[in-house]
């Protein structure tokens, strides 16, 4: 992908997991450049009495820093953000994080949807969403306005998540860019990041 | 969420045309929550155009209530976060159990679950007979509901692990009776509640408070406009008044921040040192 453009501007990716992605998110994190350029949203459905442990849980996975989004916090490149429990987190025009109570979302707070849609209006073809493993229909409309927008889709081969659910549903309403195994996404994510530093010495 | 029809452009035209027409000013909230709450409203109602969106919203009164009341997150629970209502019980109200009265506001309070919330701790803390809440929002459907204390039934097992894990050490049911399929909650309990429509950006300071709670409301609003509803507060609180803030806001970049100091540590309340 790198080597024929595709994806050379990504600037941020959202991935979002449901039930079956902790592990696969686990397994990436230690394999991710140090030299990370993007910016990696995670949102991952949980009860919401993890408090912010797996923001800790993550960041043990990796030399990057981890951190739970907070409101109006700049998105900056080279950092990976949790989306809080219990809220939505949303994108602002400005590339800030903002927070939302809103009502649940395919029974879940923080909703996939809600990320990606807002993230894909804002970064446009900048922007890849990632969706791995769940028993849940969250996280199909927002990948589709992923795509609408221009932005790369890459979903994990529901032949190797956990739980086949979440990427059928997406893979019946859309048709990504990419299928990958949990195996393969630390180096999508890796090619990414690459194409991204050599377009930018390139202009 | 269906697709995004009511683009950027078309959102400022109608925040104009609130203020305008209607004196509601939406114009520093995040935009972003906006924007999905109003194309939210657009699909639900099934309006063709933006046009007719439009109109209906400058020429229906009515309308404009449906509209304040989707575009504001009416949403709430009983003893969310129970640690947060634990660190009241410990270290607020035996400070507050000290003064001859206790005056409490909670700004923006929705449906009113958080206020009964609290005169729930009140009452277990012996300290219900001193006080009253005051419990204000801008969108009067929901100061209408609260005023009843009438909340879903299949809320209360969620309800009372939460109060459970706050510390309470009664049964949570003894403190309503149900209803069909709804919890009708003790009316000794709002016989101390005042409701009040009061719209955060534009109206003043009404009372001074030993504790103010703004839970979940801040999240909606830019940084300047926070500002400004930091200031009333800091205006509405007593010396060594609390204020208390939703889990992930929080008074550190606001113009007030070195007045205040935070109370214990993890949870979001702050007392005021001078
Ligand atoms: C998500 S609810 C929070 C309810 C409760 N405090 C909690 O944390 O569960 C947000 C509330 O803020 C109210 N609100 C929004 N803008 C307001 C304003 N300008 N003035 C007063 N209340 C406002 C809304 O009507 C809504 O009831």
């Amino acid at each position: 992908m790198a080597e024929n453009g595709v994806g050379s501007g990504i600037e941020a990716v959202v991935i979002g997991g449901s039930a079956g992605s902790l592990n696969v998110i686990l397994n990436t994190l230690p394999l991710l450049t140090r030299q990370l350029k993007l910016s990696i949203i995670i949102v991952l459905h949980r009860k919401s009495s993890y408090d912010s442990s797996l923001a800790n849980l993550l960041g043990g996975k990796t030399t990057l820093p981890v951190k739970e989004a907070d409101e109006k916090e700049p998105i900056l490149p080279g950092k990976i953000y949790l989306a809080p429990a219990d809220y939505h987190l949303l994108i602002e025009k400005d590339k800030t994080f903002s927070l939302d109570y809103s009502e649940k979302i395919h029974y879940s707070r923080p909703s996939l949807d809600a990320t990606f849609q807002t993230a894909a209006e804002v970064y446009r073809s900048g922007l890849a969403g990632l969706l791995l493993s769940g028993a849940n229909s969250d996280g199909a409309e927002g990948l589709r306005s992923v795509k609408a927008n221009g932005g790369l889709t890459a979903i994990q081969d529901p032949e190797d998540a956990e739980v086949s659910y979440m990427p059928d549903q997406a893979l019946s309403k859309m048709k990504p860019d990419y299928l990958l195994s949990a195996k393969e996404i630390a180096g999508f994510l890796n090619d990414l990041s690459q194409a991204r530093s050599t377009r930018n010495k390139g202009s | 969420m269906e697709y995004t029809v009511v683009q950027d452009e078309e959102i400022d035209i109608l925040l104009l045309d609130l203020l305008e027409r209607h004196g509601y000013d939406f114009t520093d909230y995040s935009k972003a929550s906006l924007k999905r709450r109003i194309n939210r409203l657009f699909s639900l109602d099934r309006f063709p155009s933006f046009a007719e969106f439009r109109f209906r919203l400058k020429n229906d009164p009515t309308y404009i209530r449906r509209f304040i009341e989707q575009i504001t997150v009416p949403v709430t629970e009983m003893f969310r976060d129970p640690n947060f209502y634990r660190a009241l019980r410990e270290e607020v109200l035996p400070t507050l159990g000290t003064y001859p009265f206790i005056r409490i506001w909670h700004a923006g309070c929705s449906t009113g679950e958080e206020v009964y919330s609290m005169a729930i701790l009140l009452k277990e803390a012996n300290l219900f007979h001193k006080s009253l809440l005051y419990a204000t929002d801008i969108n009067p459907e929901v100061l209408e509901k609260a005023r009843k204390g009438i909340f879903p039934l299949s809320q209360m097992k969620q309800y009372s692990e939460n109060y459970i894990l706050s510390g309470g050490k009664n049964d949570f049911s003894s403190y309503y009776s149900a209803i069909y399929d709804h919890a009708k909650f003790d009316a000794s309990l709002n016989s101390k509640m005042i409701f009040s429509t009061h719209n955060l950006v534009s109206d003043r300071s009404f009372n001074e408070f030993q504790l103010i709670l703004c839970r979940n409301v801040l999240i909606y609003f830019d940084r300047d406009l926070q500002s400004r509803v930091f200031k009333l507060f800091d205006d509405s609180l007593d010396h060594l008044g609390f204020l208390a803030l939703g889990s992930k806001e929080t008074i550190r970049f606001s113009g007030i921040a070195s007045k205040y100091k935070q109370v214990g540590g993890k949870e979001k309340i702050w007392r005021k040192t001078v």
